[in-house]
């Protein structure tokens, strides 16, 4: 390395390397220290327990629960949320009238606060006065409360997730639609290839780098979903509507077991670390 | 440099350099939201601060959610309050285990013999005065009138838990909606289960267990109670949805008279109005106030009360002021003029002769009279093993789990501790 290598090195490395340390490397290594813990966050971590509890957190039918309701959450994101994104991308992306005013609309719901869209979907899966109410009157039967059936109430958290999140995904093909040179769609357009052949043997293979962030934005969103969660159900009823964030937040945090919440942090860690390398590594490893 | 530059510069240099302060800094974080409360606190602190040259006493506000969730940072840290606001019970044990709080035994002895016994008792950690209590509630159910009346129900004939039952099916029959609940936060389910394990175990009940005797908290006691519960669920005496509905609703949904009775603290007459449909609730003649039922051949009485008990804590590095100010604040005249305004109900004695408002005034007499007073199950037990309660309230009014399983629930939550 030439002298001036390593003077950048030396003046713009300590800063990076200290928030990250101090954000990052620090606070992770304590979770996974206070995670050997029974420790309700006053004072110093004395009782050790080793792995219990991670014994207790696998034994555990409320974060088995959160773990399938975050792989829900991924399987709606990647077989309805992306390909609908897309479907509406492409009719937004072209130069056509009003085109613009849509892709604000569809990309609206992203902007509103998390907290805010829970709570406005509270209100819209309210039995007596929200939007199941128009359907029980008019068929004249008793009210229907989604968000305290426990069988179908985590279909009110994936109708508002996909709701949320797909003006984002949208705007991500948008983007990437309008970076494909339009001569080759014209060029094969007069060779005569249909509609569907230029999507499938040009559009989407192009759009390839897009779809795999996409993809890879909508998982580690997924994991991490939360915010949406408390307003709109707080996990209820029964505990059948909690992510692995929210039960880190119902059953760590505001339990003060924070030993506990801590290994829960330390198994999504592991979980979001693995899928970020793993998928970057085989999948956008081009990109 | 520019010229924006330098002003932050400046800026920055103004911010690091606050003026050293001659005067002693009292801070007290609480989380009312109360404005009559609010009120009167920030008139105490101006009036100390107007009497004590060179004390300067601050009332600070955290929301509910977010000061539980700070304070065990803000204890470890430099910027912790002087005095906070407790709920008393196993969070403030552990607080005290800590090492976070003053021993004020012998700086309040005075103090504390004017105020009610129990409220000071659930400030003391192994006989050791930790903190200042100074408002105390209760429980009870809130029952509209009119709705009684058309139902045909007599709110002075219910006195065992039978009774209370029957009425339920009667206002069932009537077409109205006997109870409203808020049970999508579960606590509010858990007044029903806290009150019969106190009239079924008596005022023991709730001590034997945390000691483990009896079975601990699978004692007949606590399974009863499930039992109890279960059979009053299953008349399905709540509006429909309730395992969904916030608290707040619930509120709106007895000031909307669109149920009959609610259990509750006396925060209720406060919140029914502004969540109603109308926004302006029932009218407080319109309110009555029904004891929470015996039930045949329990331990406890009718006059043994549940509710909540809110004081100050002291943090060990406050100002002996911080100390001096709470001997202030517990004055008579302040306990009086909260009474009076019926911002909440203190605990100094005698305090109780100065509410005008009637149904504040049948709370506080309920209190002065009380034969056990217990604080919420929920604060009692802390917040790990309280939850559980609350959890295990709502699924076994809901069918969802047996009395056996929830009683088994809540003891080993205890055994995790």
């Amino acid at each position: 390395m030439s002298a001036n290598g390593w003077t950048t090195l030396v003046v713009f490395l300590p800063p990076a390397l200290l928030i990250f340390t101090v954000f990052v490397a620090l606070p992770m290594t304590e979770a996974a220290w206070y995670g050997f813990f029974n420790w309700n966050g006053y004072g110093r971590p004395e009782k050790f327990v080793g792995l219990k509890n991670y014994q207790q957190l696998f034994g555990n039918a409320t974060f088995l629960r959160s773990l399938v309701n975050n792989g829900l959450i991924i399987a709606v994101s990647l077989l309805v949320q992306l390909p609908l994104a897309l479907g509406i991308a492409m009719m937004v992306a072209g130069r056509i009238v009003g085109a613009a005013w849509f892709r604000m609309i569809f990309f609206l719901p992203y902007i509103l606060a998390d907290v805010a869209a829970g709570l406005i979907w509270r209100f819209m899966f309210d039995g007596g006065f929200g939007l199941p109410s128009l359907v029980t009157g008019a068929l004249g039967i008793a009210p229907y409360y989604l968000l305290a059936d426990k069988t179908w109430a985590f279909s009110a958290v994936l109708i508002v997730t996909l709701w949320k999140y797909f003006g984002f995904h949208m705007m991500l093909y948008v983007a990437g639609l309008q970076s494909i040179d339009k001569s080759l769609l014209e060029a094969a357009e007069m060779d005569g290839a249909s509609a569907f052949q230029r999507f499938w043997h040009i559009t989407l293979p192009l759009l390839g780098p897009m779809i795999r962030l996409s993809i890879f934005f909508s998982v580690v969103g997924a994991l991490q979903l939360f915010d949406v969660i408390v307003p709109l159900t707080g996990g209820g009823p029964f505990e059948t509507t909690n992510t692995m964030v929210s039960f880190l937040y119902y059953f760590g945090i505001t339990r003060m077991r924070v030993g506990f919440g801590s290994a829960v942090g330390v198994v999504l860690f592991i979980i979001c670390v693995t899928f970020a390398f793993g998928y970057r590594r085989i999948f956008m490893r081009d990109d | 440099m520019t010229l924006r530059k330098s002003l932050f510069v400046a800026a920055c240099i103004a911010a690091f350099s606050a003026p050293a302060f001659a005067d002693t800094n009292v801070t007290v974080l609480h989380v009312s939201e109360n404005p009559a409360q609010r009120g009167l606190w920030e008139k105490i602190a101006a009036d100390y601060n107007a009497s004590h040259k060179g004390v300067n006493v601050q009332m600070k506000y955290l929301e509910n959610e977010a000061f539980k969730a700070k304070l065990p940072t803000m204890l470890q840290s430099d910027s912790r309050p002087d005095l906070f606001y407790s709920w008393a019970g196993g969070v403030m044990q552990a607080q005290d285990k800590a090492g976070f709080l003053k021993d004020i035994t012998a700086d309040v002895a005075t103090v504390d013999q004017t105020l009610s016994p129990t409220a000071v008792d659930a400030f003391k950690v192994d006989g050791k005065v930790v903190g200042v209590p100074f408002e105390q509630g209760e429980v009870v159910f809130y029952y509209n009138k009119k709705l009684f009346e058309k139902a045909g129900v007599k709110a002075e004939d219910i006195k065992s838990w039978d009774d209370f039952l029957a009425a339920v099916k009667k206002l069932k029959a009537a077409g109205i909606t006997p109870i409203a609940v808020g049970a999508g936060e579960k606590w509010p389910m858990h007044f029903y289960y806290s009150y019969l394990v106190m009239r079924l175990g008596g005022e023991h009940a709730l001590t034997d267990a945390k000691a483990g005797k009896d079975g601990g908290f699978k004692s007949p006691a606590f399974v009863d109670a499930g039992k109890r519960l279960r059979e009053l669920a299953a008349l399905e005496p709540f509006q429909p949805g309730y395992l969904q509905t916030s608290h707040a609703q619930s509120s709106g949904i007895f000031g909307d008279g669109k149920a009959a009775m609610d259990l509750m603290g006396q925060w209720l007459l406060g919140m029914q109005a502004p969540n109603s449909a109308s926004g302006k609730g029932l009218p407080e003649e319109d309110i009555g106030i029904l004891s929470f039922p015996v039930v045949a051949g329990g331990k406890g009485k009718a006059t043994d009360t549940l509710g909540g008990i809110n004081g100050w804590l002291v943090s060990k590095s406050a100002p002996p002021e911080a100390v001096d100010f709470l001997k202030f604040f517990s004055q008579e005249k302040y306990a009086k003029e909260a009474a009076a305004s019926a911002a909440y109900i203190p605990v100094v004695k005698g305090a109780d002769a100065s509410f005008t408002n009637p149904l504040f005034k049948r709370l506080a007499s309920d209190l002065a009279a009380t034969t056990y007073h217990q604080n919420f199950f929920d604060q009692d037990l802390g917040p790990s093993v309280g939850r559980v309660i609350n959890d295990v309230s709502v699924a076994v009014a809901a069918g969802e789990m047996t009395p056996e399983a929830a009683a088994a629930a809540i003891q080993e939550a205890a055994d995790q501790q």
